[in-house]
């Protein structure tokens, strides 16, 4: 062990590896995997979300997701695209369609149990056809919402804009679609594009596309 | 039995929304405060739970009882 004085900084001497060198291989992976898991406990969790659907039943997925994450202390990004950005108009009017959709259950949210268990099962041909039937589907789909204590969109939107969520905006679908910025709450935190949200979504430790 | 500093009625309302009035009750509350919660929703049992792990908060008791469930939850 005479040498030991003359060893460069940071490195073992051979002699007191071969000795110990299982003890120091256990307890480097020891230390090693505690300052792992301290560093992953005390690290914000973060989600980053690219909404781009315009309707009453896509503008859902977005919101609860964000206003949970944030509840449970994310740190939390919405990119709006496309018809996403249909969910940031001062003035909400999402409708949904059940046109095409055949996972879409149609159910009245009224009268007793047994009608409205039925499922009313009407061909595209008739949906696409009647005057309005897409209004009168958004009705009572809102009322559905209403009566099983789901929260509004607005309800929900709400919560992000009071929970710090930050949300982005597409600009190029602003200019795309012939939208002005007055269009949309003042909450928008930023209008940007692929490149700014890319890094963004990197280092998110949950990404999703809506 | 714990005191408890606030009640939150969360009866009649679903997923998520009984976490969130939550997490604004708790928002209001001092450190070892104790939120009380009355809900119907039968997904909250696993949110609350969920919901104070990641937190940090605890989940002091989580009970059901004549179709209803109460949550209390301490701040930390």
């Amino acid at each position: 062990m005479s040498n030991v004085a003359e060893m460069p900084s940071g490195k073992i001497p051979s002699e007191l590896l071969q000795k110990h060198g299982a003890a120091l291989d256990a307890w480097f992976d020891e230390r090693f995997s505690k300052k792992l898991k301290e560093a992953e406990e005390s690290k914000t969790p973060s989600l980053a979300i690219i909404a781009t659907k315009g309707t009453m039943d896509w503008a859902y997925p977005p919101f609860i997701l964000a206003s949970t994450a944030s509840a449970l202390g994310w740190d939390v990004n919405v990119f709006f695209t496309f018809y996403g950005l249909e969910l940031l108009k001062k003035e909400l009017q999402l409708e949904v369609s059940p046109l095409g959709n055949p996972g879409m259950p149609m159910k009245m949210p009224f009268g007793p149990k047994w009608f409205k268990g039925i499922n009313w099962n009407i061909p595209n041909l008739v949906m696409a056809g009647v005057p309005g039937f897409e209004k009168v589907a958004t009705g009572l789909m809102k009322k559905t919402v209403k009566n099983c204590g789901v929260a509004s969109v607005q309800e929900l939107r709400d919560v992000c804009v009071e929970a710090g969520v930050n949300l982005v905006a597409c600009q190029m679908t602003v200019d795309l679609f012939g939208y002005t910025r007055d269009d949309f709450i003042p909450e928008v935190k930023d209008w940007i594009g692929a490149a700014s949200f890319l890094p963004i979504a990197q280092k998110s430790d949950v990404c999703l596309f809506i | 039995m714990p005191n408890t500093a606030q009640e939150l009625d969360a009866r009649g309302l679903n997923c998520p929304l009984p976490i969130l009035r939550a997490k604004k009750a708790l928002n209001g509350l001092q450190h070892g405060q104790i939120l009380r919660i009355r809900a119907t929703d039968p997904g909250a049992v696993k949110d609350f739970d969920a919901f104070c792990k990641s937190t940090g908060n605890e989940l002091v008791s989580s009970e059901q009882s004549s179709g209803e469930y109460v949550f209390q939850i301490r701040k930390n």
